[in-house]
């Protein structure tokens, strides 16, 4: 007979009015929310099953039978860098920005139209990645030539700029820009949020003690919201990590693996290389791909861990 | 309230406050309670000072004199404005959207509201210890007491600013208790030694007067005690104003005791009467404060 | 003025904080925005490198600079850096909206040429360099409505489990892997649905229901998200209340739990629909690329506006533009149909929330 659950308190209050007896009813419903949830863990586990039965034949293949002849360490490396440098870059420029912004919504903004400004933040994010893509090669690539071509005159000596510039503007270095704008309302909402609940009490303790507003933001509201802004930062990585669309139809790709952001030979990112390649592929190639989608599944599931661990430290501490 | 002779409502925006009337040249002092008193504490007048949120009014027509080196106790039933009275004197009160302030509160005569006073350095000048003790949670002992330190002074040595800390924490008697954790978090300490560092982090920027807004009420009663003797001795240096609702501490700590009344909730607040504390809990001169202090109500 | 060691109280009036005693007048900041604007526009003019870009970057870096030098003379160096971080900050959210501009700007340019009464109606079988996108269309409302009818009901029953009968290590794993769940990348979702059917199905497989499969495993976290948090909020005394006068516990939850946070389940969902709407990568991988309408998800590949958008780009036909044309279209296309889910699931959430007392 099941049991009810006497650590709620509704279920307390259930097990003292129906007297312990479960209706029809109620077994119907509750074991229907059961299997619900049973059935979400069994499609994760048969995601995880599924993907890694079809890219186990790649992981055994020698080398010379998969296409490219290499072996799926040296197939997968140029992308998993490509990928994670694509993503860092794009970090390294939203988060900065991400923080002005939700600064700029909470603090310094008039309160009434901070509302309507988070929203128009927020809007960035329901825009789909093919649209990105098609303004990233179409708008900000042409708009970019020229600021990439300053760069390598003016910084070339730095190796990420170290040219020669693309004149398409094909390059990580867009790609990257538009990943940013891609990420900054996640991070930017995850700012706002802690930074609106810094407690008063420690905003007028600074105040108090004649600090200036933007004294006042740096001794209280930035160290608060610390933790925050730095897991909301990873949360962001992690979606430029696994982006698809806005990379593969932006980068001009070469196979190339360097740290030069603004030419026109570039490494790939897992995610686009999969994109690009799988509709035409058959046979061996597409457990290879699928093998490569399980390299990204992993580095994502890293990056999403760590963020989520340095929420809950921030709990409990 | 708004055709009050020569004044003007001041809408208080941070830092954009524009004039209150009637204030006396800047670097004059009016009378002899503005005279620079022996030890560098200042007096604070106010002058038919009424305080609104928006269009409500919280405080209303307030005239008194907040004297030097002594402690003057602000007493009276919650909600009838000596938070918000207080608040005005450090110009707190202006950052809460859509508050204002009218009449005249001068710090040795110079206007707290005039035109081109910055409220930054009016809040330096005039230092608040909160209700609830709000060390910053990221800094340790030694940085929250020289928190406003690095804010103000330029570049002090680290000779200095140990010095520094050490006569705050000194002064505060709380010195002894963590000269040996001085680079521990702020927030590791009990509730009444939390209190003593946020009145340490205060006293060591030197201001002239210190508002306290109920220190003790989340305090356990030795803590309590042992902020009251501090404030017994800190009176030496500074002016102090104290809003308590403990009526027995306003009689123990204070010189001076101010109350504030309603007529009745929805109504503001108003000064009924201010004198010497023994006075004022002996022989009031006002019906009202008899029955307050001796708990016929609130 | 203020020595370390010395305190300021001798004499320390208040307007002893800076060198020239004083405040900036209120329209300083105004003012240093239009000269450092005409500054620029002069500058650039004569250099002959004039462009909007350029000139705003100009004007923002010589304002920044201007109310610093201007500030810390009259009101001294604290209050110089808080008015240039102020203005950095403001600049930063105006950086930031830029983009969201532009991408409306343009898509809307580039997408009203492609638009017309045939790229509504007609699709694209058998011609060359034409036809419209009445099959993407129809498509995406398949695959998103099929997708949506998974992954709503399970989607709500979980979020019930969870916030209703959920206990012990069934409920902490299934909150675990929800998190996990919201970080698949959609390519991956893809791929999974592509093995799954492949493994049943026989290689080469492309269908539409394979397509909503990969949108659900998306979906779902997002669908148990939002309606837990809505779950949340309803009171436990509306519960207890119902409880009290004997309803057994799934009357409760179905006659007053649900229909309390009914406005925000129905926001939460079109929320979700709005968000995997624009999904391309993972319908790449399982629903192929088709030319004519399919309307069943069962048999046959199926086209989806974002799909279609990506293919009328990368493989125009014999007139480039007309495809680039249609391919803005499509992206218009979406993006207006986002724009209108969301701005639908706000207002149905004012328009029907109870309010709880």
């Amino acid at each position: 007979m099941a049991q009810v659950d006497t650590t709620t308190n509704a279920g307390q209050l259930l097990a003292a009015a129906s007297g312990g007896r479960r209706r029809p009813g109620d077994r119907i419903f509750s074991n229907t929310a059961t299997a619900a949830a049973v059935t979400i863990l069994a499609l994760l586990a048969g995601v995880a099953i599924f993907l890694v039965a079809e890219g186990l034949p790649a992981v055994t293949a020698a080398a010379s039978e998969l296409p490219g002849g290499k072996s799926l360490l040296d197939y997968v490396a140029p992308l998993a860098f490509g990928t994670v440098l694509a993503a860092t870059f794009a970090a390294l420029i939203a988060v900065p920005l991400a923080v002005a912004v939700a600064l700029f919504i909470t603090h310094i903004a008039p309160p009434r139209i901070a509302l309507t400004l988070g929203y128009l933040v927020d809007l960035l994010a329901a825009i789909p990645s093919i649209v990105y893509g098609l303004w990233g090669i179409f708008v900000l690539g042409p708009a970019a030539v020229p600021v990439m071509r300053w760069l390598e005159e003016h910084l070339g000596f730095i190796p990420i700029f170290e040219g020669p510039a693309s004149v398409t503007g094909r390059t990580m270095f867009v790609a990257g820009l538009v990943l940013a704008v891609m990420i900054l309302p996640i991070v930017s909402a995850v700012a706002r949020e802690v930074f609106s609940q810094t407690p008063r009490k420690l905003q007028e303790g600074a105040q108090a003690l004649g600090a200036t507003r933007w004294e006042m933001i740096r001794m209280t509201v930035l160290p608060f919201g610390r933790s925050s802004v730095i897991s909301g930062a990873m949360l962001g990585l992690g979606r430029a990590l696994g982006e698809t669309m806005a990379v593969t139809i932006i980068l001009s790709v070469s196979g190339a693996v360097s740290f030069n952001l603004i030419s026109q030979a570039n490494p790939s990112t897992i995610a686009a290389n999969i994109a690009l390649n799988f509709p035409e592929s058959s046979g061996i190639a597409i457990n290879l791909l699928i093998a490569t989608g399980l390299v990204l599944f992993a580095i994502t599931l890293v990056t999403n861990m760590g963020a989520r661990a340095i929420i809950a430290r921030q709990n409990r501490g | 309230m708004l055709g009050a002779a020569g004044s003007k409502r001041s809408e208080a925006r941070a830092g954009q406050v524009r004039t209150t009337a009637g204030a006396p040249a800047i670097g004059t002092s009016s009378g002899a309670a503005g005279a620079p008193s022996g030890r560098g504490a200042k007096t604070i007048e106010v002058k038919g000072v009424s305080l609104y949120y928006g269009d409500f009014q919280a405080v209303e027509d307030v005239t008194m004199k907040i004297e030097p080196n002594k402690v003057t106790a602000l007493i009276g039933s919650s909600g009838c404005g000596k938070t918000t009275f207080l608040r005005a004197l450090n110009r707190m009160h202006e950052l809460t959207p859509g508050a204002a302030v009218e009449g005249e509160i001068s710090l040795d005569g110079e206007d707290v509201y005039g035109a081109g006073v910055d409220p930054v350095q009016v809040r330096r000048l005039v230092g608040m210890v909160f209700q609830s003790p709000n060390p910053f949670p990221t800094m340790s002992v030694y940085e929250n007491v020289a928190a406003g330190l690095s804010l103000n002074a330029k570049r002090m040595k680290k000779a200095e600013m140990d010095a520094v800390v050490e006569r705050s924490l000194r002064g505060a008697n709380l010195w002894e208790e963590v000269k040996d954790r001085l680079d521990k978090a702020g927030s590791g300490l009990s509730g009444g030694q939390q209190q003593r560092l946020c009145i340490a982090r205060a006293i060591a920027v030197e201001p002239e007067v210190l508002l306290m807004d109920e220190p003790c009420s989340a305090l356990d009663p030795v803590a309590t005690l042992a902020i009251e003797d501090l404030i017994r001795e800190l009176k030496d240096r500074y002016t102090i104003a104290i809003v308590t609702h403990n009526m027995q501490q306003a009689a123990r700590a204070s010189d001076l005791t101010a109350f504030f009344n309603l007529e009745k909730s929805g109504r503001p607040g108003r000064l009924i009467e201010i004198g010497p504390t023994e006075t004022i809990f002996t022989k009031p001169a006002q019906q009202a404060t008899e029955d307050y202090v001796s708990g016929r109500f609130g | 003025m203020e020595s370390a060691s010395q305190s300021p109280r001798a004499g320390a009036s208040l307007l002893a904080s800076s060198v020239g005693g004083g405040i900036l007048p209120g329209w300083a900041t105004y003012a240093v925005l239009g000269g450092a604007a005409a500054l620029s526009t002069a500058v650039l003019l004569a250099a002959g490198a004039f462009t909007a870009a350029l000139t705003l970057a100009f004007t923002v870096l010589v304002a920044c600079v201007a109310i610093y030098a201007w500030s810390r003379a009259v009101e001294g160096p604290r209050r110089a850096r808080d008015r240039v971080m102020t203005m950095a900050i403001a600049a930063a959210f105006g950086l930031a909206m830029i983009p969201l501009f532009s991408l409306i700007f343009e898509v809307a340019k580039r997408g009203i040429p492609g638009l017309s009464l045939e790229f509504f109606t007609s699709d694209a079988r058998g011609v060359v360099g034409g036809g419209g996108a009445e099959h993407a269309i129809v498509g995406t409302l398949m695959i998103t409505g099929v997708a949506a009818l998974i992954s709503v009901p399970i989607g709500i029953m979980a979020a019930i489990y969870l916030t209703e009968y959920g206990t012990g290590r069934l409920r902490r794993a299934l909150t675990f892997f929800v998190d996990v769940m919201t970080g698949i990348p959609s390519i991956v979702a893809g791929l999974f649905a592509y093995a799954l059917f492949e493994i049943f199905l026989g290689p080469g497989i492309r269908l539409g229901v394979m397509g909503s499969v990969a949108l659900s495993v998306l979906m779902i976290p997002i669908v148990i998200r939002s309606a837990e948090e809505v779950l949340k909020i309803v009171p436990a005394h509306l519960r207890e209340a119902a409880y009290a006068l004997g309803t057994p516990k799934w009357k409760t939850i179905t006659r007053i739990v649900l229909p309390t946070a009914f406005a925000g389940l129905v926001t939460g969902v079109m929320l979700a629909v709005a968000r995997i709407i624009g999904e391309t990568a993972p319908l790449l991988v399982t629903t192929g690329v088709i030319d004519s309408l399919n309307s069943d998800p069962f048999h046959g590949r199926m086209q989806n506006l974002a799909v279609y958008a990506y293919n009328e780009y990368r493989s125009p036909g014999l007139m480039k533009q007309a495809s680039y044309d249609r391919a803005w279209a499509a992206a218009l296309t979406l993006i207006a149909i986002v724009m209108i889910l969301n701005v639908a699931a706000r207002l149905v959430y004012r328009r029907y929330k109870t309010e709880i007392r």
